[in-house]
């Protein structure tokens, strides 16, 4: 038996995969609310597998915190279904069995374990108790796999702690890939990085989102542009306008709430 | 020299029970950031156990083999049911956990009287523990050197879990982000579960290593807590080896400042040389290296 591939060959495209009985996250009327303030209003979101769907919109939004409900970190209202599996109202570690994978906004890695730790941790975390008081010497093909496409094979035993910024969400992404996530959520993956990480991250995101469910946060419009096959913009916790980068662009809407424009007359 | 030695074992030996009762702190204060104030009286029942123990079993020697792991069974049990039925409601309230714990130390001090009766009891130490052997010319008590072999096991024994399982991967993992870890998969209430296990299981272990060397009594935890809490605050919360170090340096500390003034004059200045490491030192003798933002 061949290990199947973390990254198998293909491009995404806008609506995604159009052969077989594609994956899919459908999300009904979800909201969010503190005390009383409303920062998730009833979002309707589709996303097929092999889309590599962006979620764009200005500060406070709501963009994170539609992840947050969706991963279950925060109580929500309304539908989540994967692939026909309601995961809303399920514990935040049974969602993420179920293949529901996430970064978070601030490089969040276990910094006092190494690299290979934490993708160990990602592999293995629906093993039992008695296997887990087992050493194990062979690092599992799938990690080592994980390990050469973030580029980290060189540091494996480094404290993640110590990593870059850059390499620590790259890490991150590691550690989705090994968890075997098909729905990925991915919370600003590029920031602070190089224009060439930007570069060398898109081009990641892309392979990963050929084969898998993908949404992804970002602010930074040229990166946008250049990476995403399809666009969401939340806005006040409203899913404002959908479609292609071009549509959300041309659309009135999203020109107002991103420059004020039409209305108030700018600032 | 004799003196110097006696008094330098004296003080190792004070620092192994410390290391003994702090190591379960280390785990369930130091790394999963609870205030259990009745971690005291886990010890207390470890010793009760084994006094109850030796009831039963008449041979010392084989009632303090057998009251070990079942110190532990009955420190970790009773963590378990603590950490259940009141400390899970209030992971984020940390000073409602030390008033809620402090309740807890109280009923259980109250709980042994009523079981065991007011005055101390004795546990009789094994005959092969009974005398001393000569360490260049100081003599050094059998049952001190065993309660120091005690406490390294137990110290190789968590460090071994710690580092080398993927069990203890995981409850550092979930120590050091909750969040992170619970969206990768892992099922926090069960690390926090076994955490507390264990760390409160130490205790009992703890507590049957003190009927060695005096009488139990329902106010024993009293006798170790804030020794304890120092401890794993002076080394840096969460740091094992930090723990380790502070052990033996206030039980050395403690017996040369004791042994140069007198009891009370000796705890004083032992409060007032952490006091001010403390000032110098925040966050212990180790912390958390790293390059986060956040």
């Amino acid at each position: 038996m061949t290990t199947p591939t973390l990254l198998p060959d293909g491009e995404p495209r806008a609506g995604g995969l159009r052969h077989g009985r594609p994956k899919y996250l459908e999300v009904r009327d979800l909201s969010v609310s503190f005390d009383g303030f409303l920062a998730v209003d009833k979002v309707n979101l589709d996303v097929i597998q092999g889309d590599l769907r962006f979620l764009i919109g200005p500060n406070g939004a709501g963009k994170t915190t539609v992840i947050d409900a969706i991963t279950g970190l925060v109580p929500a209202t309304g539908s989540v279904n994967h692939t026909g599996t309601e995961i809303l109202g399920r514990k935040v570690h049974q969602i993420a069995r179920l293949g529901v994978g996430r970064t978070f906004q601030t490089a969040s890695v276990f910094e006092d374990l190494s690299v290979l730790q934490n993708l160990d941790i990602a592999a293995g975390s629906g093993r039992g108790p008695l296997q887990m008081l087992r050493r194990r010497k062979a690092v599992e093909p799938a990690v080592e796999e994980a390990l050469e496409i973030i580029g980290l094979e060189g540091a494996a035993d480094k404290k993640a702690g110590i990593l870059a910024h850059g390499q620590k969400q790259w890490l991150e992404i590691g550690m989705l890939l090994v968890q075997n996530s098909d729905l990925l959520l991915l919370d600003e993956p590029i920031a602070g990085m190089s224009q060439d990480e930007r570069a060398e991250t898109g081009a990641l995101l892309h392979r990963i989102a050929a084969s898998r469910i993908t949404l992804v946060i970002e602010h930074d419009m040229d990166f946008v542009r250049e990476f995403a096959t399809s666009v969401s913009v939340l806005a006040a916790g409203k899913v404002l306008s959908e479609g292609s980068v071009a549509q959300v662009q041309a659309d009135p809407r999203v020109q107002e709430v991103y420059l004020g424009t039409s209305k108030t007359g700018g600032h | 020299m004799e003196l110097l030695i006696g008094q330098m074992f004296a003080g190792l030996s004070l620092g192994s029970v410390l290391l003994l009762a702090a190591l379960g702190l280390s785990l369930t204060f130091g790394q999963m950031g609870v205030i259990n104030m009745a971690h005291g009286e886990f010890m207390m029942a470890g010793a009760y156990t084994a006094f109850v123990v030796q009831q039963t079993i008449s041979d010392a020697g084989v009632s303090l083999l057998v009251s070990i792991p079942a110190g532990f069974l009955v420190g970790g049990v009773l963590g378990l049911v603590l950490e259940a039925v009141l400390l899970r409601r209030m992971y984020h309230r940390p000073l409602d956990t030390l008033l809620v714990t402090f309740g807890v130390a109280l009923i259980l001090q109250q709980a042994a009287r009523d079981i065991f009766g007011a005055p101390s009891v004795d546990v009789r130490a094994p005959g092969w523990l009974q005398g001393n052997i000569e360490l260049l010319g100081a003599p050094i008590p059998l049952t001190r050197l065993f309660i120091l072999g005690l406490s390294l096991l137990c110290l190789a024994g968590l460090v071994l879990l710690l580092k080398a399982t993927p069990l203890g991967r995981r409850i550092r993992a979930v120590v050091l982000n909750r969040d992170l870890a619970e969206t990768s998969g892992v099922s926090t209430r069960r690390s926090d579960q076994l955490t507390f296990f264990i760390g409160s299981g130490l205790a009992g272990i703890a507590g049957v290593a003190v009927t060695l060397i005096g009488s139990t009594s329902p106010y024993l935890g009293t006798n170790y807590i804030v020794d304890a809490f120092l401890v794993v605050v002076a080394g840096g919360i969460g740091q094992i080896k930090g723990a380790v170090i502070a052990a033996f340096a206030l039980g050395v500390l403690q017996s040369v400042f004791e042994y140069s003034t007198t009891a009370s004059i000796g705890k004083v200045l032992i409060l007032i040389v952490i006091v001010m490491f403390l000032q110098l030192r925040p966050q212990g003798i180790f912390s958390l290296k790293t390059r986060s933002l956040a």
